[in-house]
C-alpha cells in the first residue's frame, strides 16, 4: 500500500449541496409563473423582450469578463436572473434596443465594473429600470394588456389618481397595464412561496414591505379597505418587495435589520405614490435602501453567544 | 439572556452505529507520539532496545496540563525521534517493535480510591485524555476546588460518519455507570447529565436502561443539529448556561466529558489499565469492510484500513476524525492517537476541494453559526487588519465547526480565513496592549 499523494484541505471536507447556481436557478424558476402571466396578459412579444434583456444581459457579463481578463462567471447564472428580472420589469411594447442597452447598463455599469456579483452596491435589475424609466421617459412603464381596451393605456396607478380604478380581480390576476411581470399579483405570490419554501429568502422583507405600503394606504385612503389593497396590488410593489427587495447583495442578513429595511422601502414607497411626481416608487424606495444598507447591517448584526461584555 | 444557537443539518452516514467495536489484531509495530493531548508533550523514559510490555509507562507527564504515555503492546523500542505531528507540534515519537506476545505489565494493578486525592491521583496516571476530539488531560478537569453542579456526559456525536462513541455507550455501559459511581461518590458531583442526539436510538435506550430513574442522573436526548457536540453548545443545550469567552465550563460550575472518556475511566478504575487502545471508526466512500475497531494505539492507519478489508479505491484524502472537523494526514503511516474517534478513507471525487467562487453576501455562513459570528464582517476587517472590525465580528468565539464553509454556496474557505483573522486578532490586540 506504497503512500500516494494525499489531498490536504482544510476541514470541513463536505459541503452542502446550495451552490451560488442553484440558488439563481431557484430564482429563475420561481420566476417563470410571472414570465408565463405576463405572456398570457400582454402577448408573445413579452417573451421576445424578456429573451432579449437575459441574452444581452449574459453577453455583456461575458465580453466584460473577456476584456478585463477575469475568469468567465456567466454560469453563476447570475447574469440570467438579472436579465430575468429587468425583462419583467418592461413593457411588453419596449423596442428591444432599449431592452438590451438597459440590460448592459445593468451588468456592466451596475455590476461588473464594482467588482462582479457580491460587490454591486445597489440591485442591478432596479438601478436598470430606474435608469430606463429617465433616460427612455416614460417608454419603461406604458403598456397595456392585448385583451383589454385602450383604456388601460394608463397604468391603474395613474387610474387610481384619476379615480377609475380596476377591479380588485383583474388586479389581482393581472388584468392591467404595467410591465410584464409586475402585474399578476397571483403569479408574483406563487413565486414568493416557492422561494420561501426553497429557503432561499425569508418572509421578513416581502411580508414587512407590503404590509407597510398596505397599512399607509390604509390611513392615507381614509380607511378604505378597497382603496388599499388596490394600492397595495398595484404598480411593481409584489415583484419589487418579493425579488428585488430580497437581493442578498444589497439587502440586510439578520430578521431585524430585513424588517427595517422593507419597512423604509415601504414607507418611501408610499411616500412617493401619493405626495411624488411620479406615480409608482417601488424602484426608488428599494434604491433607496439598498443605498442605506450597509448603515441598517452594521447596527443590526446578531447578538454574539458568550462574547466580551462591552 | 436567551440564544438560538443555530447549526447544519449535515448528513448521518452513520453506518456503522450498530457494528459493535471489533478487536483488531495486534500490528507489527506502533509508533506512540508523546503529544497526544493538549499540553505539554511527555517525556520519554525508555530507550532505543528497551523491551516493554502492554501498559508499561513509556514517556511520563511532563508538567501541570500534560498526559502520561503508556505502550500499547509488547516489544522492543526501535526508534525515538523527533517527528511532526497532526496538530503541527514536533514532539519525540516512540517507535515499538512486536514481539507478537501482547503480555501485560507487572505493574497494572487496580487502583486504591478511597478519596477525591485518590481519584484524581488515579486519573492522572491513567493517561486518560478528552477522547472526544480536543485532548484535553481529564484529571485536570477534576482536580478542581470550585463546585461541579453538572457533569455534562457528551455523547452527543454529531458529526458524519463517526459512532465510536455511540458503540462504545452500548458495548461498555457498565463501565460508564461505574466511573459515574465513582465520581459522584468522591468528587462531589451535585447533578450528572447524560446528553445524546436524537439519532441514535440504541445508545439511549442503554444509557436510559442502565441509569434512568435515578436520583440526580437527568438523561437528556437532544435534536440532531451539528455541532450540538460543541462543549459550550452541549452546556447551553443541557442547563442554559453561558460560558463566555476566556471562561472554562468550570467556571459556570460544569464539566463536560465524552462518554467514550467516562467508560475509559470505569475500565481503569476497575483494572489499572491505563489508555493503551481505544475505539475508532473506519468509515469513508472507499472502506471495504466499515467498522468499529478497537486499536492500540500508535497502530498505523494503515493496518487498521487493511483490518477492514482494505480500499476499493486508491484513497485520496484520509482523515483523523470527522468530515466536520478531522484533520487530513499526509500519510497512511500515521498512527492512532489517544483521541482519534474515527479515520475516513475518500476517492479522489470525495477529495476533491470544490472551487472558491465570489461571495454572494447570502450571509448563509453568518445564519449557520451557533455563536453569531458574521464571517463577512471578520473578512473585511481582516483585509485593512482592523481590530475594532475584527473584534465587532466575534471572530474571537471561532472554533473552527465548519458551518459556515458546509452552508457556503460560493464554496469559499471560509474557516481558514477565520482562522486567519482569529491570529490577526490576537496579534494586533498583542501589539495594541504593548504601545
Amino acid at each position: 500500500m506504497a503512500a500516494s499523494r494525499m489531498y490536504l484541505s482544510i476541514s470541513p471536507h463536505i459541503k452542502s449541496k446550495i451552490t451560488t447556481a442553484s440558488i439563481m436557478l431557484d430564482v429563475t424558476i420561481s420566476l417563470l409563473p410571472a414570465t408565463i402571466a405576463g405572456c398570457i396578459i400582454f402577448g408573445m412579444r413579452s417573451l421576445a423582450v424578456v429573451a432579449v434583456c437575459i441574452l444581452a444581459s449574459v453577453a455583456s457579463e461575458y465580453i466584460f469578463n473577456l476584456i478585463v481578463k477575469k475568469d468567465q462567471t456567466i454560469g453563476d447564472l447570475s447574469a440570467v436572473v438579472t436579465g430575468l428580472l429587468l425583462g419583467l420589469n418592461l413593457a411588453a411594447n419596449i423596442p428591444f434596443w432599449q431592452a438590451a442597452i438597459g440590460s448592459a447598463f445593468a451588468i456592466i455599469i451596475v455590476k461588473c465594473i464594482f467588482g462582479g456579483l457580491g460587490c454591486n452596491v445597489v440591485n442591478p435589475a432596479i438601478t436598470a429600470r430606474v435608469f430606463m424609466l429617465i433616460a427612455f421617459g416614460a417608454m419603461a412603464k406604458v403598456a397595456f394588456p392585448i385583451s383589454v381596451d385602450a383604456v388601460s393605456s394608463a397604468t391603474p396607478l395613474e387610474l387610481i389618481k384619476n379615480d377609475a380604478t380596476p377591479s380588485l380581480v383583474d388586479l389581482f390576476l393581472g388584468k392591467k397595464g404595467g410591465a410584464i411581470g409586475e402585474t399578476c399579483t397571483l403569479a408574483l405570490i406563487i413565486g414568493g412561496i416557492y422561494l420561501i419554501a426553497r429557503r432561499v429568502i425569508t418572509w421578513h422583507i416581502p411580508v414587512t414591505m407590503i404590509a407597510t405600503v398596505f397599512i399607509f394606504s390604509f390611513i392615507i385612503e381614509d380607511f378604505s379597505f378597497i382603496s388599499a389593497l388596490s394600492w397595495t396590488m398595484s404598480g411593481g410593489l409584489f415583484i419589487g418587495a418579493i425579488f428585488m427587495a430580497t437581493d442578498y447583495v444589497t439587502s440586510p442578513s439578520t430578521p431585524l435589520g430585513k424588517i427595517i429595511f422593507a419597512f423604509g422601502a415601504g414607507f418611501i414607497t408610499v411616500i412617493i405614490r401619493f405626495y411624488g411626481t411620479y406615480p409608482e416608487g417601488v424602484s426608488f424606495a428599494i434604491l433607496l435602501m439598498n443605498i442605506v444598507n450597509p448603515y441598517i447591517e452594521t447596527l443590526t448584526q446578531r447578538k454574539l453567544f458568550g462574547g466580551r461584555e462591552k | 439572556m436567551s440564544f438560538y444557537l443555530k447549526g447544519v443539518h449535515v448528513p448521518h452516514l452513520k453506518r456503522t452505529s450498530n457494528l459493535s467495536a471489533v478487536k483488531m489484531t495486534a500490528p507489527k509495530y506502533v509508533s506512540i507520539p508523546t503529544s497526544m493531548h493538549i499540553g505539554a508533550p511527555a517525556t520519554p523514559i525508555v530507550k532505543v532496545g528497551d523491551n516493554v510490555k502492554v501498559g508499561t509507562l513509556i514517556a511520563e507527564q511532563n508538567g501541570y496540563i500534560s498526559s502520561p504515555v503508556y505502550s500499547s503492546i509488547s516489544g522492543t523500542v526501535t526508534d525515538i525521534s523527533d517527528m511532526l505531528l497532526s496538530n503541527g507540534k514536533t514532539a519525540p515519537i516512540i517507535k515499538i517493535e512486536s514481539d507478537g506476545e501482547m503480555s501485560i505489565d507487572e505493574s497494572v494493578s487496580v487502583p486504591v480510591v478511597n478519596n477525591k486525592e485518590d481519584v484524581i491521583e488515579a486519573l492522572k496516571k491513567s493517561g486518560i485524555v478528552g477522547l472526544g476530539g480536543a485532548g484535553f488531560p481529564t484529571y485536570v478537569k477534576f482536580a478542581t476546588d470550585k463546585p461541579i453542579n453538572e457533569l455534562i456526559i457528551n455523547g452527543a456525536e454529531c458529526e458524519p460518519y463517526i459512532t465510536s462513541d455511540t458503540v462504545t455507550m452500548v458495548d461498555r455501559i457498565d463501565d460508564i455507570v461505574y466511573a459515574i459511581d465513582i465520581l459522584v461518590k468522591y468528587i462531589g458531583i451535585e447533578k450528572v447529565i447524560f446528553a445524546i442526539e436524537k439519532n441514535k436510538p440504541n445508545a439511549i435506550n442503554t444509557v436510559k436502561k442502565a441509569l434512568g430513574g435515578r436520583k440526580n442522573i437527568e438523561i437528556k436526548v437532544l435534536p440532531t443539529l451539528y455541532p450540538q457536540g460543541a462543549e459550550k453548545v452541549i452546556i447551553y443545550h443541557t442547563t442554559k448556561k453561558v460560558v463566555k469567552i476566556g471562561e472554562l465550563p468550570i467556571d459556570v460550575g460544569c464539566v463536560v466529558s465524552n462518554s467514550s472518556t467516562i467508560a475509559e475511566i470505569g475500565k481503569y478504575l476497575k483494572t489499572g489499565m491505563p489508555l493503551i487502545e481505544r475505539c475508532v471508526t473506519v468509515d469513508g466512500n472507499i472502506v471495504k469492510d466499515p467498522k468499529n475497531v478497537i486499536a492500540p494505539i500508535g497502530t498505523p492507519l494503515e493496518e487498521v484500513f487493511e483490518f477492514c478489508g482494505g480500499f476499493t479505491d486508491e484513497p485520496k484524502k484520509v482523515l483523523y476524525g470527522g468530515p466536520m472537523m478531522g484533520i487530513a494526514v499526509p500519510y497512511l503511516t500515521v498512527p492512532v492517537l489517544k483521541n482519534t474517534n474515527a479515520v475516513l478513507a475518500f476517492s479522489r471525487n470525495e477529495a476533491k476541494v470544490p472551487k472558491a467562487t465570489a461571495c454572494i453576501k447570502c450571509n448563509a455562513c453568518a445564519n449557520a453559526c451557533p455563536f453569531g459570528i458574521n464571517p463577512i464582517v471578520a473578512a473585511k476587517a481582516l483585509k485593512t487588519e482592523d481590530l475594532a472590525g475584527l473584534e465587532k465580528s466575534g471572530i474571537e468565539l471561532c472554533m473552527s465547526c465548519g458551518c459556515c464553509s458546509f452552508a457556503c454556496p460560493a464554496k469559499r474557505p471560509i474557516v481558514q480565513n477565520n482562522k486567519i483573522a482569529k491570529e490577526t486578532l490576537l496579534k494586533l490586540r498583542a501589539k495594541e496592549a504593548k504601545a
